[in-house]
């Protein structure tokens, strides 16, 4: 909606803005050499003469000025910190030359209402920015990990070679580590064992579970829902001791079928309430329907209850799924070394050894999980698609 | 239906290849390249000569006595053998969680036929405990960040010296060993320690002592830390196991050397739980007379720098499996590195763990 024509704004204006970047950034580059303030007020003065020099006297040759910058940013960084430098000037270079003609040339304005005043659009791109940050923070621990895997020394340490980018600093031994060390091939097989059976049961016991509850004649609803889902609720550690104390009593504690009923205890309340939620949008009178025309309970449950709350039953089995693959506690507890799974082989990993495989087998994990939500995601909308409804 | 019937077939399939056959053991250990030389030197000769066995390992001796009080609790004694340090050992036969034994009824004689009680001598600590290796809690530091024009720290007192020796240490999260470096470094006579530890002012004599570095310090509570601060040049300097600064130095080319000096000898056993079948008893036995023996305990030092328990091991103590260096100046027994040396005091930090530490864990607080 290009309702507002871009009008061009001042050359301070335009370096004001930058400056405000520059000052930012400047504060990472200055605590890195010793002094966040110097930093600031040098990123913000430096940043701000050349956006007024482009915005005043390049703003014809725009692809000019961009190139320029994007080389002069290059070369600064190669004689401040070599091959590295490199790389961080391109970035800094191309986005600073994209945002002062961004802001010189009046475009920030298009897209937002001819009406809207001042505070409001800065108010439109300080939302952008801060959701932009939250994803920042909650993503980085995850994206420090990958480049620490490939790491070829054994400790969880940026060296100087992988800082340059020297080919000799980075190595695929901890991926090896995890395919041929008999110990993590255990556990990967154990964890590989045990969290579908479990989902399966969760995914069983809690659909059935979220049906009995959603029927309205059934007595202590409310009680028998907290119960259920309690084991969401009460610390793990608790859990975990009762079910070691219990599991002990009748024989389960370190058998496979113990750990996959624990697990399976884990995950019940993910998908009651899952369930729960979608069948809060069921139509009753499609049951009374099918039985009107003949179908018994189990076939209605098949043919027409199940498709539509089918959503709710799989994400409640994804949830069922990574709880039993990730969890750690219960399975110290209630397994025994024969059921060593991946977590506690990581959590092993980390107290005794602190070993980067461990980070290794974090990013096959992440990559997986990725693969996992992409394809649910990807099938339910192609169902959606199948029966008509809009992907949401 | 067809679902529950292929859930019961399964899970029945699980418990059937659940029932342990009488030579399924379970070891626990401290995982990690110390469990890899036990790994190496025990159990892998014990399996090819005895094929029917198998051995798993669990990694849980550092919480070894919750655990086996859990298990005692609960009735399922699940462990079959387990290494513990000697501290832990004495705690768990007190409580009669560990079994006593004959050492001259389980353990191998030596090969000139001196028998095991006095071939292990005065490492048998605990009636329960069968020693296996000796280790140190001992010093490493960063050659590359002594300050030019000063001699690399040799001295167990540079720690406390921050003018000669500025950056960050790390110490272990407890009082023990800690408080006896304090006292030393303050001018308590080596043989006075313990007798000055004893007494509430002495307590806070050390304590003050700690205090002059207490904003340096980086307490770690996992032996595998200070290799990693060291490594990432966190610290300085910084107190852990031998056989981990040995890793660091000599297996990953860290630049890190080891400071010796006033280094704290402390032993590490099995025990064997008390409770076990008859059947498992004499295969646990079995494997202890054979994994005990001279040979086994000083095949094990090929793997890691511990020195063996057994006198008559030493001599036999070679070079490292995979590097080849001659194993001997690496081993904290070593007499170049034994110059001046502290051993664990058992008995003392049996009486005084709970009050010490109490006070200790309240001054980190402050």
């Amino acid at each position: 909606m290009a309702l507002t024509i871009a009008k061009p704004t001042s050359a301070i204006f335009a370096a004001g803005v930058a400056a405000v970047f520059g000052a930012f950034f400047g504060i990472f580059a200055g605590t890195a050499q010793g002094s966040g303030l110097l930093g600031f007020v040098a990123g913000g003065a430096v940043i701000f003469a050349l956006s007024w020099v482009l915005a005043s006297f390049m703003r014809e040759q725009q692809k000019a000025a961009r190139w320029g910058l994007a080389v002069i940013f290059i070369v600064a960084g190669f004689l401040f910190a070599g091959l590295p430098g490199v790389v961080t000037g391109a970035i800094f270079g191309v986005f600073f030359g994209w945002l002062i003609f961004f802001v010189a040339s009046g475009r920030y304005r298009t897209g937002i209402p001819p009406y809207a005043t001042p505070r409001q659009v800065l108010w439109h791109y300080a939302f952008r920015i801060i959701a932009g940050l939250i994803l920042v923070f909650l993503i980085t621990p995850i994206l420090v990990v990958m480049p620490l895997s490939f790491n070829a020394e054994d400790f969880f340490t940026f060296t100087p070679e992988m800082l340059a980018f020297d080919p000799e600093g980075y190595s695929l031994k901890h991926y090896r580590d995890f395919f041929t060390n008999s110990d993590w091939q255990g556990a990967l097989w154990n964890s590989v064992r045990i969290a579908p059976v479990s989902t399966i049961l969760a995914v069983g016991f809690g659909t059935l579970a979220a049906i009995g509850l959603s029927q309205p004649h059934v007595p202590f609803r409310q009680a028998i829902m907290a119960i259920l889902i309690s084991p969401m609720i009460v610390p793990l550690i608790i859990s975990a001791a009762g079910m070691y104390f219990f599991y002990s009593r009748i024989g389960l504690q370190g058998t496979y079928l113990g750990v996959v009923l624990a697990h399976a205890a884990l995950g019940i309340p993910f998908v009651i309430i899952t369930v729960t939620a979608t069948l809060v949008g069921f139509d009753r009178s499609l049951t009374r329907a099918a039985a009107n025309m003949g179908a018994d309970p189990v076939t209605t449950f098949f043919r027409v209850q199940m498709p539509l709350i089918l959503p709710g039953v799989i994400s409640g089995g994804l949830f069922a799924f990574i709880t039993s693959f990730d969890e750690v506690v219960v399975v110290l507890f209630v397994g025994s070394a024969g059921q060593k799974t991946l977590p506690w082989q990581m959590f092993i990993g980390l107290r005794e050894q602190i070993s980067p495989t461990i980070l290794a087998v974090a990013t096959i994990l992440v990559g997986i999980s990725i693969c996992l939500l992409a394809t649910v995601e990807l099938l339910r909308r192609r169902s959606e698609r199948l029966r008509g409804m809009s992907p949401s | 239906m067809k679902l529950t019937q292929s859930l019961l077939a399964g899970t029945a399939l699980a418990l059937v290849a659940g029932t342990a056959s009488a030579q399924d053991m379970t070891f626990v250990s401290w995982g990690g390249a110390y469990q890899m030389s036990q790994q190496k030197a025990y159990v892998e000769p014990y399996v090819e000569a005895n094929p029917g066995v198998s051995i798993t390992w669990d990694e849980s001796s550092a919480e070894a006595v919750a655990r086996l009080r859990a298990m005692n609790e609960a009735g399922n004694i699940t462990w079959d053998l387990v290494d513990v340090v000697a501290a832990d050992a004495i705690r768990l036969c007190d409580e009669g969680l560990a079994m006593e034994y004959d050492p001259e009824d389980m353990l191998a004689p030596a090969d000139d036929g001196t028998s095991a009680e006095d071939d292990f001598g005065d490492m048998i600590v605990s009636d329960c405990f069968i020693p296996q290796i000796a280790y140190s809690t001992t010093f490493g530091y960063r050659t590359d960040m002594v300050p030019e024009g000063v001699d690399a720290p040799s001295d167990i007192c540079s720690i406390f010296d921050l003018e000669t020796y500025p950056g960050r240490r790390s110490l272990e999260r407890r009082p023990i060993n800690n408080m006896e470096w304090a006292l030393y470094c303050d001018g308590v006579a080596k043989d006075e320690i313990y007798d000055v530890l004893a007494t509430p002012e002495g307590q806070d004599q050390a304590l003050a002592k700690l205090d002059t570095i207490k904003d340096d310090v980086i307490w770690w509570t996992a032996g595998a830390d200070t290799p990693q601060l060291l490594a990432d040049g966190e610290i300085f300097m910084g107190s852990t196991y031998n056989g981990r600064l040995f890793s660091v130095i000599v297996e990953q080319d860290q630049p890190v050397a080891m400071m010796w000096d006033m280094q704290v000898f402390d032993l590490d056993g099995w025990i064997i739980p008390t409770g076990l079948s008859d059947e498992k008893l004499e295969a646990v036995k079995d494997f202890v007379y054979f994994a005990t023996d001279t040979q086994r305990l000083a095949d094990q030092a090929a793997y890691i720098s511990y020195g063996p328990a057994r006198q008559s091991s030493a001599p036999l103590v070679g070079e490292h499996a995979e590097l080849g260096i001659d194993m001997a100046p690496h081993m904290p027994t070593n007499p170049e590195n034994a110059e001046n040396t502290l051993l664990y005091n058992y008995e003392f930090w049996a009486d005084y763990r709970d009050d010490i530490d109490a006070k200790f864990q309240a001054w980190l607080a402050q």
